[in-house]
This record gives structure tokens, sequence and C-alpha cells, in this order.
């Protein structure tokens, strides 16, 4: 019996994006916004957007499969998937259920897509609004810990405590994704730099987190494409195959009130040794990286859980000269990110991934045969993937 | 122990139990100044937050302790940006996760009262204090921690 692996079975042949904006600002209705993203990506495939089969997303996106294949006219449905839970962290596990249905037989062309336009929906943001309230929530929101930001930096701080881990760290990471979108007409940070003084003089939002180590809120859609291996020598980009994903959490992450065991953990304890092992390389294969971050904290943390330095060389690793492009030791968040590219909910993550291995970013490594992507740090399920070069098989 | 003045503004969502019930013992607990934890009957482990199954043994036999208000603080963070409008114009103020050593060191959420300048030590001893809202719609109680 052949190995279970997707590695190498699937490549991304199209990526695809709208306009990129701040909350509120799309001038599209959110459907419309995945309509463009989806045919974007298709255009870039050189692929008849009609022969689309399936469709995989997270977070519980709210365009319906069924619904953008009746507007799109795709000749038939085979796959139809939603990632359950996590958020942002089912980014890469959207791709790895796209690309499991494609090695599969259970559909032939599947695009992963995200659409946002929070100025149609409720923020992100925001703490609950009804007078009562129950459950894990409950706990936590009376005493007014009620946003993501607030729920996570309890687990930096003891991560931080236990390490050693200085601020400057987290500056690092927030200065390296806005460092990057300078070069990137795409980012919503384009031409609004970030330095030291910025970042230490700017307010406190909940510590250690100031407002530059906390995700931007944006409007806007990205999709990309995937397609048996076989079909992608055939089509106009250099293919770029998958060569792991993995997904999920380790032991009862999702134990209510804060009392899941590996608590200062961005949740990859037990998901980035199942990455690696599907994919075949080791952390020093790593050409790039990039990783989701709702706040910089979750990066320090899922960077160490993917073996790229131990958290008490945190302080040595992340300096600004190491994370960036093209000559930096682990050049991060080459687009800009959830910072300062756009908070495409990470799948802006996932393009970029693309563009690295194909040669097409505006911080383009000079080599970028192994590129990963992580999604969605500190929550549950979490997800990670490497994306390989046609060298890497 | 009680407090006086609550330490956040009125106006925030005032916890209530679950349809199914879950947790009622612990929100009717706090109103009588008791803190209560869930223990399975099986296997003696203790779980926090409540759920309907032991997730050491698999019992449904679960019970619910009273166990005494003393802690260590396991993190902190301080809230300087407001989330709801019931905190607009609050100020600062401080969350801690507290672990409980005669419960298994479950860990539990709540203020630490206090100068919300305060430093704040991660390890440092805390005593429970009750924050009861006889007169809120429903009335509830708060459990928070001070420096012991
Ligand atoms: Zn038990």
């Amino acid at each position: 019996m052949a190995p279970r692996t997707l590695r190498g079975r699937v490549a991304i042949v199209g990526i695809g994006e709208t306009t990129y904006y701040k909350h509120g600002q799309a001038p599209d209705a959110e459907f419309k916004l995945a309509l463009m993203a989806i045919l974007n990506a298709a255009k870039d495939a050189g692929i008849d957007p009609r022969d689309i089969d399936g469709f995989a997303s997270y977070s519980n996106d709210r365009n319906d499969p069924s619904r953008i294949a009746a507007a799109l006219g795709t000749r038939e449905l085979r796959f139809s998937n939603m990632q359950w839970g996590g958020g942002g962290g089912g980014g890469s596990a959207a791709v790895g259920s796209a690309a499991a249905a494609v090695a599969g037989g259970l559909a032939d062309c599947v695009v992963v897509f995200r659409a946002l336009a929070q100025g149609q929906f409720a923020r992100f943001g925001q703490g609950p609004q009804a007078k009562t309230i129950s459950g894990d929530m409950a706990f936590q929101a009376p005493y007014g810990l009620m946003s993501p930001g607030q729920r996570y930096a309890m687990k930096v701080m003891r991560f931080m405590h236990r390490h050693g881990v200085k601020q400057e760290a987290l500056r690092a990471i927030a200065l390296a994704s806005y460092h990057h979108a300078q070069s990137n007409p795409r980012a919503v940070m384009y031409g609004r730099p970030l330095d030291e003084a910025k970042y230490d003089n700017s307010r406190w939002i909940v510590e250690p987190f100031h407002l530059y180590d906390c995700c931007m809120e944006n409007d806007g859609a990205a999709a990309l494409i995937v397609v048996p291996a076989e079909r992608a020598r055939d089509l106009p980009h250099k293919p770029v195959y998958l060569l792991g994903a993995s997904g999920g959490s380790d032991h009862r992450a999702g134990a209510p009130s804060h009392n899941v065991p590996n608590y200062a953990s961005a949740t990859f304890a037990s998901v980035a040794p199942h990455l690696y092992a599907m994919a075949g390389v080791k952390p020093g294969d790593v050409d790039v990286v990039q990783s989701y971050e709702n706040f910089t904290g979750g990066v320090l943390m899922s960077l160490v859980e993917h073996g790229f330095f131990a958290p008490e060389a945190a302080n040595d690793f992340l300096h600004l000269e190491n994370l960036i492009a093209p000559r930096g030791k682990l050049p991060l968040n080459t687009s800009g990110g959830n910072l300062a590219e756009c908070y495409m909910h990470g799948l802006e993550l996932q393009l970029e991934g693309v563009r690295q291995v194909r040669g097409q970013s505006t911080a383009q490594l000079p080599k970028a045969d192994v590129s990963m992507v992580i999604s969605g740090p500190m929550v549950t399920p979490v997800s990670s993937m490497i994306l390989g070069s046609e060298a890497t098989l | 122990m009680a407090t006086g003045k609550p330490y956040l503004s009125p106006g925030l969502p005032i916890p209530v139990a679950e349809p199914d019930g879950l947790s009622q013992p612990y929100w009717e607990g706090l109103r009588q100044g008791r803190l209560l934890v869930q223990r399975c009957k099986a296997c003696q482990g203790w779980q926090w937050g409540p759920e309907w199954i032991c997730h050491r043994c698999r019992s449904f036999d679960l019970d619910w302790v009273e166990v005494a208000g003393k802690g260590r603080i396991y993190s902190w963070e301080r809230v300087w940006h407001p989330v709801h409008p019931a905190l607009k114009d609050h100020g600062p103020y401080v969350v801690v996760l507290v672990e409980l050593p005669a419960a298994d060191n479950v860990r539990m959420i709540g203020n630490l009262l206090g100068d919300p300048h305060q430093a704040v030590s991660i390890g440092a001893s805390v005593a429970v204090a009750f924050e009861h809202h006889a007169d809120a719609d429903p009335p509830f109680t708060l459990a928070h921690w001070r420096l012991a």
C-alpha cells in the first residue's frame, strides 16, 4: 500500500486577491469580493472558472460554495468543505483539505478562499454586547477579558516570563512585517513604515502587546487553486507543490477557561512534528516562513514550536536583520502579513508562500525552494503547511 | 472576604448558567461566598471549567466541592484598550489567571484588586475576594483575587 501522504501530490497553480481595504472601506459586497478573488486566481492559473469543482474555506466564511458555484456557472460541484473551529487557524488546514480532496479523487480543481467585509458584518475585536453571558465566556467577560488580544496576552505573558523573552523580540516581529510591506504595493501599510521608536512609543493595547503587536482588521478576499500535480506542469506558472499540511492541537487544547495543560503555547507542539514528517524536511531546510500574526507573541511561540530556535534563544534570534528578505537567517512575513499587508484572515500568507517559490514576491529571496506557512497561533485547531518547488520533489 | 466598590464599571455582561445548567452550582456557590470546583466521584480528579464528563476517567458522576480560596498567580495582563462600551472611560485594569493548589492547580480568571498600575509577579500568593452584585438583574457574584 502506498504511504498515506499529500507530499508532491497536488500543486497550487493560481493565486488571486482583491484590492485590500481598511475594515469597513470595501466598496463591494463581501460575496462579490469572494467572486473577484476566485476569478483572479482562475485567471492566474489559466483555468476556466467553470472548471472549478470544489471549494474549501475556514472560520465559518459566510460565502456558501453552492451559491458561488451557481453564480460562477461552474459545471458541477463535487467538494464543499469548511474547516471546523479555530478561526484563522484553519487557513493551512483548508489547503490540506482541498489537497486531500484532489489527491483522493473527490475533486479535480479546488479553490481555497476567504472573504471578509467587516463593515457589512460584526468586527472581530469587540467584546460581547449582550446583557447576560454564559458558557466559557461567562468565566472571563465579567472580568473584562473579552477580545482575542486579551485572551492571548495571558498566554504570551506566561511564555515571556518563563523563558525571559524581552519586549524587543516581539518588536522585531512587528518591524519585519512593516519592513516588507514597504516594498509591497498591495499592502495596506505600504508607505507607512514602522521604526523602533514608533513601536516603543505606541500605546499599550493589553500588556505585553503594543498597538503594533496586534493585527489589523481589513476587508477584501483571497483565493488559491489546487489541482493534481500532473496537471500543474501544463499550466502557465512554475508549479508550487504541497509538501505537507498538518492541523489540530495537542492534549485538551480546548479545555475551558484557560485550563489547557500546555498553556503558554501557540498550539503547534503536536502539529509541527506531523508537518515535518509529511514534508520530509527539517527546520533548517525551510527558506522562508509566513507566520500568522494575530499578535506578535503568537509568532514567537509558533517559530519556537516549529523548531527554528529554542525559547531561551528567542532574544538572540528575533532581531530585524535575521527576519528580513533577501538575506536574513529566516525571512518572515515577506508580504507584510496580517500586521501590514492585510488581515485577510491569514490567507494572504498562503499566497505569499506561493509567490516566494515562484520568484514573484515583492521581497523575493534568491532561492525559496521550501516555503512554510503557519496559520492562526494560540487557537484550536491550528494548522501549518509547507510548499516546495520542483527541485524538492 | 467580600469587596466594597466593584472593581470594574457596571454594564459588563452578567454571567448566568447555560440553558443546560452545567455551571449553575458554581454561580450559586459564589453568591453564597463559596468557591466550588468540579471533582470526579469516581477518580477524585479535579477539573475546571465545568464539563459533563470527567476527562480523566470518563465518568459522568461529578461532584461540586468547595475549595479554599487560596491561589498563585499563573499569568496576568494589564488591559489598556477597552473593547466594551462600559469600560470606555475606565482606565487600565489587571486580569489574573490564578492556579489553585488545593484543586490540582486548576486555573481561574479574575481581577487583581488594588492599584491597577501595580507591578504584578507571576507566582505571587493571592486570596479570593467575592464581589456581590445583589441588586443586579439577575443578581450575581464575581470571584476576584487580592495579594495574600
Ligand atoms: Zn474521573
